[in-house]
């Protein structure tokens, strides 16, 4: 069931954002995209060597007509923020920024109150912001009145494979915010948890560690794609409520070796 | 004079803009975007930027990321 969304007109054709980072080879990262099939790839800008490292991969990248979101990850203040961004917008050709601004180094959190300001500047410069946040409903709001049209939530640390750590948070999220694109960005760990992800209505999941620090990466993207859609049909059709009782799903009516109680 | 081109010290005779400064680098024909001083200098500015002595420039390239 073909099951694309939009975001600023843009289609996007798979619900599984995926990383491009970490992984055992530049050809495994290649089989592992052709595996997934992803709706956009993440990417970051990095010291060019004169050997032209960033020249390869980004010749990787470009075989796949897949959109790119470049991100701001290792920058340490609002000026490396927005410089990075400019870099990116000329490279990629894209005003797309996935804004992350670590505020702890041990848990990689998100620090709130650098991302509200980078917001704030961002999007005065004309960026699309993709914000890797809390699951923080008063943060949402604020980057929603900021005027972000998406929000990105993580579900765990970044690398941790924690999965979803509070859902309620994260359905909180959904039910408050029902027409704003919603990913859930960082902590995913098994196909499992990006499915739960997607059942609880968000519009895609985030991952890369979890593809590329498996075994087998492209068996694992396939897996993720997979679960993302899984979940997503499940969300779609309306998950049943969970009940205390149990009730037969085989009708009772007309079973054999039923036997009617003696009359008279 | 010298400056810092991705972190390490570059001496430079002569003051050079930073499409000279890319070329003799070998970064021509690369894609790279620039910064200089933390700021970005976008690809039109490059033949008007001359480079100034302890600039730290930093050109940067597509890389792997999350």
């Amino acid at each position: 069931m073909a099951d694309s969304f939009y975001i600023n007109d843009m289609e996007i054709t798979s619900r599984l954002f995926m990383g491009t980072a970490g992984y055992p080879s530049p050809e495994i990262l290649r089989q592992s995209i052709e595996a997934a099939q992803p709706g956009m790839l993440t990417v970051s800008l990095r010291r060019e060597s004169k050997a032209g490292k960033g020249q390869a991969f980004w010749n990787i990248i470009k075989s796949f007509d897949i959109p790119v979101l470049p991100n701001t990850a290792g920058c340490q203040s609002i000026k490396e923020v927005v410089a990075t961004a400019q870099m990116a917008r000329e490279i990629f050709e894209t005003n797309r920024i996935k804004l992350e601004i670590i505020g702890d180094d041990y848990t990689l959190q998100p620090d709130p109150y650098g991302l509200l300001d980078a917001t704030r500047e961002l999007i005065g410069l004309g960026f699309e912001v993709y914000p890797y946040m809390t699951d923080d409903l008063i943060l949402a709001q604020r980057l929603v009145d900021l005027g972000c049209d998406i929000l990105m939530p993580w579900g765990a640390p970044i690398g941790s494979g924690r999965g979803l750590n509070n859902i309620y948070a994260l359905k909180l999220l959904r039910d408050r915010f029902p027409d704003k694109t919603l990913v859930v960005d960082a902590g995913i760990g098994a196909p499992s948890h990006a499915a739960a992800a997607m059942e609880l209505g968000y519009d895609a999941v985030l991952l890369n560690t979890a593809i590329a620090k498996s075994a087998y990466p492209p068996l694992m993207a396939r897996g993720f794609a997979q679960a993302v859609q899984a979940g997503r049909n499940g969300f779609l059709a309306g998950i049943i409520e969970a009940q205390n009782s149990g009730k037969p799903s085989t009708p009772l009516i007309d079973r054999p070796f039923w036997h009617q109680e003696k009359t008279g | 004079m010298q400056i810092l081109l991705n972190g390490k010290p570059l001496e430079l005779e002569v003051a050079i803009n930073v499409k000279d400064l890319l070329e003799q680098n070998g970064y021509e024909g690369k894609i790279v975007a620039v910064a200089c001083n933390g700021e970005f200098i976008p690809k039109e500015a490059y033949t008007d930027t001359i480079i100034q002595s302890d600039d730290k420039i930093e050109v940067v390239a597509p890389m792997q990321g999350g």
